[in-house]
């Protein structure tokens, strides 16, 4: 593993890191300038993040944001498994290869193109914009990403564990609840954390389905920006990145220990 | 095993007014226009330990789980305990599966495994305790109780799939394959252990296997099954003694068989089976058309090799030995006859330890007397 690179890898791996990471590290490091001038270094400082503590307006985008992701994400989360399960689980039956293809579609259909049709959805069925808009667009444009990661666990799942916890006299719904959730949770889990990062960046969608009193921080950033940078708005920034950098992470982690875990129980079960 | 006061056999489907615990009447399923099982009428009886004997992909896994309700016959009735099964789901059947992957929850310790069916029962606390606890003990995973399954052995994981599986205490066992997993050893170890257990249980087992001596070790009745058909359902000794086909002789031990035209005399049949040799000789039970092509099947072990003909037998043909398989206890000599028929014949070592061993290329006679063997007419 501890290969020695060669000076052309090293060299494309820092062009290809720096590509990415150059701008947010520039903006992580502007977030903790002491001076006001975005772009002049006058020194260590946390003041733009004690700042952020004293503006209402940021704290109440926050707080919007904050909501926004846990309550979409658990109704993604919910939405997603269930139908998920029903794609890998259901069988044949009929429109099941419609269904799951077009439980993919969100996937690659354009964010402005989904903002927008569900801005004329609640346009036409007279939903005023605000948190419960939001929620509901969110949890829509969610729930293909929870599918996708809970499908692909189920296909891997033993269905005959389902068939033992039935015959062992389980309902259905207890089977489903005492062994196939337990057992496919970290990917429930993944799904989720998955859902919450995307809510918490998105800002197209937002955009469309947000009204005066609910707005969000990619929203608010974006529109302060447009009156420039303060240092202010870097700061959040940061702490943006830092969430869903957590976010993304733990996901990846909880996944991957399950995984491990999982492969350790199937070696145990091949060993005789 | 049995005490000496106890002789009376065990054979309940020699009782006509015995009524069956399961019984197949006309059972066909088809998965598309594939039939894995076959218009098939089968009883099965309380307290049996009944084997299904045959090769992979003959129908024998969709047989139980029809059984236990995860397949829907495509025709006929499944009678349980005088009941008609359709109608009844999997988690409402008194039947219990042991799967042939286990399928031990892996999330739950071995403890919270066989408790789960009781629980799903409701069954109160400590009667969950003390049920899971005497199931522990007869399969013997006292100690293992709060591991979960990747933290054991592979034998130990298959007592669990048993325990839980007879944790409910159901009217019937269905074993699929239990035993597949486990290496030679642990396997016979296993058996004894499982005939053990539906002794003391009295629960009626059946069980899935390829295995023909598995079945054999078993088993009350086998039933040996081709492309979704039952051939044959005999005891083990019926099925070793009187095949009533080449297929289940040919695949329960070793068998020779030879090919011939039959002619009936008397309550013979006289086999023409090669030119210029003299016909085979054998009772049958089974009148047979005159010239019909009969198969006649022998055990290698109801064969007599001598260096000189034994007139005692009716049966002689000289031939000459090709290869000696020593199995310590016996030996087994493959002959070749003139025709170029390829012969086995074991026979007991040392039982006259006067008598010279037969070697390579010797000529021998083989003799058999005319019950030795089974007419077979399919
Ligand atoms: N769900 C199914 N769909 C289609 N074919 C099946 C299904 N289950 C079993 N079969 C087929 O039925 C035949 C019998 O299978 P099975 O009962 O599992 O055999 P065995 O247990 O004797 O090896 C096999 O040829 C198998 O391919
Ligand atoms: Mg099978």
């Amino acid at each position: 593993m501890n290969r020695k690179l060669s000076w052309f890898n090293v060299t494309s791996l820092t062009l290809g890191f720096a590509f990415l990471y150059l701008p947010m590290l520039i903006l992580i490091i502007y977030s903790f300038n002491a001076s006001k001038l975005v772009t002049v270094w006058a020194g260590f400082s946390t003041r733009w993040y004690g700042e952020l503590l004293h503006d209402q307006q940021f704290l109440d985008a926050a707080w919007v944001t904050l909501r926004v992701g846990v309550i979409s994400s658990t109704f993604a989360t919910i939405l997603g498994t269930a139908a998920a399960y029903v794609l890998v689980r259901g069988g044949k039956f009929f429109g099941r290869t419609l269904f799951s293809g077009m439980i993919y579609a969100p996937l690659v259909m354009p964010e402005v193109i989904t903002g927008l049709s569900l801005l004329l959805l609640f346009i036409s069925i007279g939903l005023d914009r605000g948190i419960v808009t939001i929620v509901l667009a969110h949890t829509t444009f969610t729930m293909c990403y929870v599918s996708v990661v809970v499908s692909s666990r189920l296909m891997t799942f033993d269905q005959s564990l389902e068939e033992a916890a039935l015959d062992l006299g389980a309902s259905a719904w207890d089977s489903f609840r005492l062994v196939t959730l337990p057992i496919i949770f970290p990917a429930v889990i993944s799904g989720w954390l998955l859902a919450f990062t995307l809510s918490l960046d998105d800002l197209v969608i937002a955009s469309f389905t947000s009204g005066p009193s609910s707005t969000t921080l990619p929203i608010k950033i974006f529109s302060a920006v447009r009156l420039g940078v303060s240092p202010e708005i870097n700061a959040l920034s940061t702490l943006m990145i830092a969430i869903v950098a957590i976010g993304v992470i733990t996901a990846s982690l909880v996944s991957k220990g399950a995984i491990k875990r999982q492969r350790e129980e199937e070696l145990a079960g091949n060993r005789t | 095993m049995a005490e000496p006061a106890q002789q009376k056999v065990f054979a309940p489907w020699e009782d006509p007014s015995e009524k069956p615990i399961i019984r197949f009447e006309g059972v066909t399923k088809r998965f598309g226009d594939f039939t894995a099982v076959d218009k098939l009428d089968l009883k099965i009886y309380r307290g049996e330990f009944f084997a299904l004997l045959g090769p992979s992909g003959c129908g024998k896994t969709t047989l139980m789980r029809m059984l236990a309700g995860f397949e829907t016959p495509t025709e006929g009735h499944i009678i349980l305990d005088g009941q008609d099964v359709a109608p009844i789901p999997p988690n409402k059947r008194p039947v219990n599966m042991m799967f042939q992957s286990y399928a031990l929850f892996p999330h739950l310790t071995v403890w919270e495994n066989i408790a789960f069916g009781l629980k799903r029962e409701g069954m109160e606390k400590d009667k969950i305790e003390a049920r899971v606890s005497e199931m522990l003990r007869l399969t013997r995973l006292e100690q293992f109780a709060k591991r979960k399954p990747h933290q054991i052995s592979g034998g130990q994981r298959q007592r669990v799939a048993l325990a839980r599986s007879l944790a409910k205490a159901p009217k019937l066992l269905l074993l699929d394959e239990p035993l597949g997993a486990l290496d030679k050893k642990l396997r016979q170890e296993t058996q004894f252990e499982l005939m053990d257990i539906q002794e003391k249980t009295g629960t009626t087992f059946v069980i899935v296997t390829h295995d023909q001596e598995e079945a054999m070790t078993v088993a009350s009745r086998v039933a040996v099954m081709d492309h979704g058909k039952l051939v044959q359902v005999a005891t083990p000794a019926g099925i070793y003694e009187t095949p009533n086909s080449v297929y289940v002789a040919d695949f329960i031990g070793d068998v020779n068989i030879i090919e011939g035209a039959a002619t009936p005399n008397g309550d013979q049949v006289e086999i023409a089976w090669a030119e210029g040799l003299a016909p085979i000789v054998a009772k049958s039970s089974e009148p047979i058309a005159p010239g019909a092509k009969v198969h006649f099947a022998i055990r290698p072990e109801k064969i007599y090799v001598s260096r000189e003909p034994d007139m005692e037998r009716a049966n002689r043909v000289q031939g000459k030995v090709i290869d000696i398989a020593y199995l310590g206890n016996i030996s087994t000599y493959r002959v070749r006859l003139a025709n170029g028929q390829m012969i086995s014949a074991s026979m007991t070592n040392a039982r006259r330890l006067s008598r010279r061993d037969f070697t390579w290329e010797d000529e021998v006679w083989l003799n058999w007397t005319d019950t030795a063997g089974l007419v077979l007419t399919r």
